[in-house]
């Protein structure tokens, strides 16, 4: 909402400049976005031209004498319409435009330039308010403007402006009228009366006219007539209060409409009577309905949409938009007054689809109905005093509104318990004064009544941030509250989670949730339902990720592009699905490598399946659950991982997640992945961390190198040799796996075994034998042979 | 004799001095003092020299002897030292060469300042909570007193994926969560940190974002007020934007609060002087707050005769980008290893 200072003044007295009058509004929770001049420009002056000729070194240029009240200048000119006698508004050296350019004493070609002669859109003013020939050159002034006096003065154009970003639920401060009553509270000013007299004549309008609503959605609707009006340029303080407010001034009868919407918040709908005839109705639109609305566009409407229609056809959108059949031209001679209330939501749902503009803003705020009857009087007024027009007796009315003012009991105490303050009853009283709010007192209890403007205001609450406003916030001192001591709480397991990936050497990332549906399915063999959404911004992101690998993998991508070889990068975040009619959504925890893992002098490591196996195994200890998992191949192939090198994590019989390289078919470079599901892990309880006794006696290491067939998984050796090792055998690492041509199906792998007791120092008596059923057991069961 | 004794001592120390390491001299050792080297062989035939002069040559030959055996142990001792110099010598590095490097992960600028966020509030007793991204409109919008209708319940503004779910566009719908699931209607104090989401993509705002919400709520006879909330985030934003920062509340309107204030703190970037990020206010616009709803305590089984609380929330982003004075909002999610990896260390306290 743009606030035309002039406008404001006249309904309050406002003493303050206009910035402080800017900051003050803030303050009581009106933030603005601007606050100037209307006319930015500085150091304009009027002045006459007394001599034009064309600059010699140039075919648009003119060099032009202006006499500028105390001194006559030499101004280089290239707008096409200057000439000699006129009067124009001249921008002296040291003046600065709105476009940031300060007028210096030049040379142009050759020709002394010691000012600028300017159009209007060059101190200010949009071109959309300008005639064709302001648009195109500078202004000509009337031949009466005040050599040497201040054009924007003279053109009534010395206005400020504020533009207020105002909150949601403030529809009153949609008006000059709604903003006096605002600047009164603050500056303890009464706001002064909406001037409605004006004469009537003729037979009472209700005679001839009938209002017709056949739909909830529309609570009140008044109908006024003038007659004989003529149609003209609006004043100039019309004219320049619409600019001021960003409207544009079109002739004075469509002017005061606007005039009377900016001034009372109320929109007003002009009819061209004649064109009308004798009735009108306000009616859900049927659908497959048209109407040309007065912007040329046929639309189509539906049966969410409220019309007005002369009672046969659709003459206008309510609240959004007339029709072009019935709208105000050169020739309307009686106008039909519409002030009306329809439903915010159907109206906001109406703009959205057409048009958002100032009228439909102040319908889906809501409106008072008191003003309505305000604001119709009112536009009789003006319509009589500015456009001639004989204003027929008259108001024919349907109103279903309720208009009892609300009355809220609050205490003192109430205020102060949840403001935290002290504050008297006078004080409290005071700013209900102040807000021009009647109450009555019984001891310490208030009731206040509350004016039909303030729409916002409904419960004991409202009240007590109406005291905090104006009271101000700025004289609440802040504490810390007084409440029971107790101990917060954080799960800390993610964080561990991440602070371990982080010493693994990986990057965390934070990618996007919303990724392209072609993707969606990728990198797993879970069967669930994608979720896409309705509206999306971008086809490229239109479904949620069920796994985070599609997102880590666009982020390799990104790096790869930028010449990053090296990417080790994890993230935990959500995936989401649904199944079997349910949504959900887990928290996962993906990891990508690819690379160098470590980098030393003659000591590198390229990232490869067992490195990542590595770091999720890593984090699977580090929760609690080594020994409790294995590595297997999946059930089912997955199409975008490498066939060979790709296992599922299995805790306790329950897949958990997943770990691979990708296939080479989509990533040349070897790239591994693993996905871990955070919440099926975490479900499964771990045991509690306990000291074991350590043993006193040392243990014996051996170790034993096997050949057996390749396709024998380390999981099977490991089985055997567990089960053969018995109670002595206290730990077995494989630490060397060898395959060649000579060995041909067969590859040679060596193990340390540790032995150990907890209570006597073992021999070699007491160990080779375990070695020796050991080697049988392999030799038995997997058909290995001791290399010797 | 004597003279003959006095030659060997001399030809062994001449000897002893030529030698060049250790097997030398083990072997020279041997050819000294041996059984078969010259000395012993003396000593051997002490039994034909006169008997009064025996005691005399024999302590001579054992005096040479003793003398022997320390120059050699003296070489010894020498020549390891060298070797041993020798050997470290030669095991010399560049010790300015560079250490292998281990790699060093990095955290993500954003979950640095969520935990920082978390651990400030746990101090202060509140419950770190946590709630789905995958919101209804009823936890995100209805028991927050957005009505249906409600101009932010706009299908526009938000990503819907039926009528009913959508992604959350506020951590507010976490208070109702946390509401409805006390069932014993006890004090709450919460925090909730995560992902957030709208339909807008621009410069300065991403379409994910992150977001905390803070909610406290307690007996009405504890006074729980607006004095408290403002105490309340006068410690957070001296914590997270820094000492010096001063707060302005300006009363504004949030369905879910009442009375409702958006909170300034003072330009990060000009100390609030006035700059272009402040737009020359010297303000920047960080946080919303205020007394939560009494629709919303009732809707959520709270009675506002009996309960009161207040409620803030801001986004964590521009925070995290203050903090490290990241220039763009775009390198938070692009995910630039160059930029995640500047990340790697332990904030300065």
């Amino acid at each position: 909402m743009r606030l035309s200072k002039n406008f404001v003044k006249d309904y309050v007295d406002v003493q303050a400049d206009l910035k402080t009058l800017a900051e003050d509004m803030t303050r009581v929770g009106n933030e603005y976005d601007s606050a100037e001049k209307l006319i930015p420009a500085t150091k304009l002056v009027i002045g006459k031209v007394l001599e034009c000729k064309n600059h010699p070194d140039s075919d648009h240029l003119h060099c032009c004498k202006v006499d500028v009240g105390n001194e006559v200048l030499n101004i280089v000119c290239g707008a096409p319409n200057v000439r000699e006698n006129i009067k124009v508004i001249v921008a002296l050296a040291g003046a600065e435009l709105p476009n940031g350019l300060v007028i210096k004493k030049s040379n142009i070609r050759g020709e002394e330039s010691n000012g600028m002669i300017c159009a209007l859109y060059e101190i200010g003013l949009d071109k959309k308010f300008l005639s064709e020939e302001d648009k195109n050159g500078i202004h000509i002034l009337p031949d009466d403007a005040p050599v040497g006096k201040d054009p924007v003065e003279y053109l009534k154009l010395d206005d400020e402006v504020i533009d207020f970003e105002l909150t949601a639920n403030r529809g009153d401060l949609l008006s000059i009228l709604g903003m006096a009553y605002e600047i009164g509270a603050i500056y303890d000013k009464k706001v002064k009366e909406v001037d409605l007299s004006h004469r009537e004549s003729g037979d009472d309008l209700n005679n001839s006219f009938e209002v017709r609503v056949n739909t909830d959605n529309c609570k009140l609707f008044l109908a006024r007539k003038a007659l004989n009006v003529k149609i003209k340029e609006s004043p100039d303080f019309i004219k320049n209060r619409l600019i001021a407010s960003d409207i544009r001034p079109i002739n004075n009868v469509v002017d005061i409409s606007n005039y009377v919407m900016l001034e009372l918040g109320q929109p007003l709908h002009f009819y061209d009577a004649d064109r009308l005839g004798n009735c009108i109705e306000t009616r859900m639109a049927k659908s497959g309905e048209k109407l040309t609305t007065l912007d040329g566009i046929e639309r189509n409407l539906e049966d969410t949409d409220i019309v007005i229609s002369d009672g046969t056809r659709a003459i206008g959108l309510a609240g959004v938009m007339g029709g072009l059949d019935t709208e105000i031209e050169e020739t309307t001679k009686n106008v039909l007054i519409e002030a009306a209330i329809f439903d915010s939501v159907k109206v906001r749902k109406t703009s959205k689809k057409i048009v958002r503009s100032e009228a439909s803003n102040r319908f889906e705020k809501g409106l008072d109905p008191n003003r309505t009857y305000m604001a119709i009087e009112r536009a009789v007024k003006l319509l009589e005093e500015y456009a001639d027009a004989t204003v027929q007796k008259g108001t024919v009315v349907y109103d279903k509104t309720d208009k009892t003012e609300k009355k809220i009991d609050i205490g003192v105490k109430d205020i102060n318990d949840l403001l935290g303050t002290n504050i008297s009853k006078a004080d409290v009283l005071d700013v209900f004064r102040k807000l021009d709010f009647k109450y009555t007192e019984n001891g310490d209890l208030i009731t206040v009544i509350v004016p039909t403007r303030r729409l916002d205001i409904s419960i004991k609450e409202d009240l007590i941030e109406e005291v905090g406003r104006i009271y101000g916030v700025d004289n609440i001192e802040g504490k810390l509250p007084v409440v029971p001591m107790k101990i917060g709480s954080v799960d800390r397991t993610q964080r561990e989670i991440r602070d371990r990936m982080i010493s693994l050497g990986l990057n965390e990332t934070l990618s996007y949730v919303l990724i392209n549906d072609k993707d969606v399915h990728k990198y797993t063999s879970d069967s669930f339902e994608e979720l896409k959404l309705l509206d999306p911004m971008t086809e490229e992101r239109n479904v949620l990720r069920y796994s985070l690998i599609p997102s880590l993998y666009k982020i390799y991508e990104y790096n790869k592009a930028h010449y990053i070889k090296d990417v080790s990068i994890f993230e935990i975040g959500k995936g989401f699905f649904k199944k079997e009619e349910k949504y959900g959504e887990n928290t996962k925890l993906c990891a990508l490598m690819t690379g160098e893992y470590y980098l030393g002098i003659n000591n590198q490591k390229q990232v490869d399946f067992y490195v990542i196996k590595g770091v999720a195994e890593e984090i699977l200890n580090y929760l609690g659950y080594e020994g409790r998992y294995s590595f297997c191949l999946p059930k089912q192939n997955i199409a975008e991982f490498h066939p060979g090198q790709v296992a599922e994590i299995n805790v306790n019989g329950e897949i958990i997640g997943i770990v691979g390289r990708i296939h080479p078919e989509i990533s040349k470079e070897p790239v591994y992945v693993f996905e871990i599901n955070l919440d099926t892990l975490l479900a499964k309880k771990v045991s509690k961390m306990k000291f074991k006794e350590i043993s006193i006696y040392p243990n014996i290491k051996k170790d034993i190198a096997i050949i057996l067939d390749k396709n024998i998984t380390s999981d099977e050796i490991s089985k055997v040799i567990k089960k053969s090792g018995g109670n002595l055998l206290v730990n077995y690492e494989m630490f060397d796996v060898y395959e060649n041509a000579s060995l041909g199906n067969r590859k040679s792998v060596a193990y340390s075994l540790t032995f150990g007791s907890n209570t006597k120092t073992l021999t070699d008596d007491e160990v080779n034998p375990v070695i020796e059923k050991i080697v049988e057991s392999l030799e038995k069961n997997l058909h290995a042979e001791l290399r010797k | 004799m004597k003279e003959k004794l006095e030659k060997i001592k001399e030809s062994a120390k001449e000897s002893i001095g030529k030698i060049q390491n250790l097997q030398e001299l083990q072997d020279l050792k041997v050819k000294l003092l041996g059984k078969k080297s010259e000395l012993s062989t003396m000593l051997k035939s002490l039994g034909s020299i006169a008997a009064e002069e025996r005691p005399k040559i024999g302590s001579l030959v054992n005096e040479i002897r003793n003398e022997i055996e320390k120059s050699i142990s003296d070489a010894e001792k020498a020549l390891k030292e060298q070797a041993l110099s020798q050997k470290l010598e030669k095991e010399k590095i560049d010790i300015t060469a560079p250490g292998t490097k281990v790699k060093r992960g990095s955290k993500h600028p954003i979950n640095r300042v969520i935990e920082e966020i978390q651990d400030l509030f746990v101090s202060m007793g509140y419950d770190v909570v946590d709630g789905p991204e995958l919101e209804t409109d009823e936890f995100c919008f209805e028991r927050l007193n957005l009505p249906d209708g409600h101009p932010a319940r706009d299908m526009q503004d938000s990503f819907y994926i039926t009528n009913e779910y959508l992604l959350r566009t506020q951590t507010s719908a976490v208070q109702a969560r946390t509401m409805l699931a006390n069932t014993e209607k006890s004090p709450i104090r919460m925090v909730c940190t995560g992902k957030t989401y709208r339909r807008e993509d621009d410069a300065t705002h991403s379409h994910q974002f992150n977001q905390v919400e803070g909610l406290v709520i307690d007996k009405k006879e504890l006074n729980v007020s607006l004095a408290d909330l403002k105490g309340t985030l006068e410690v957070f934003v001296k914590k997270m934007v820094g000492e010096k920062s001063e707060l302005r509340f300006r009363p504004s309107y949030f369905p879910f609060t009442e009375p409702s204030y958006e909170v300034d703190v003072t330009c990060f970037k000009c100390g609030g002087k006035g700059c272009p990020l402040c737009k020359k206010t010297g303000w920047i616009e960080l946080l919303g707050a205020g007394m939560v709803h009494p629709n919303v305590l009732k809707m959520n089984g709270y009675d506002p005769e009996k309960y009161a609380g207040f409620a803030f929330g801001t986004g964590i982003d521009r925070l995290a980008m203050f903090r490290y004075g990241i220039t763009d909002m775009r390198y938070l999610y692009t995910n630039d290893v160059r930029f995640l990896s500047q990340f790697d260390r332990k904030d300065e306290e």
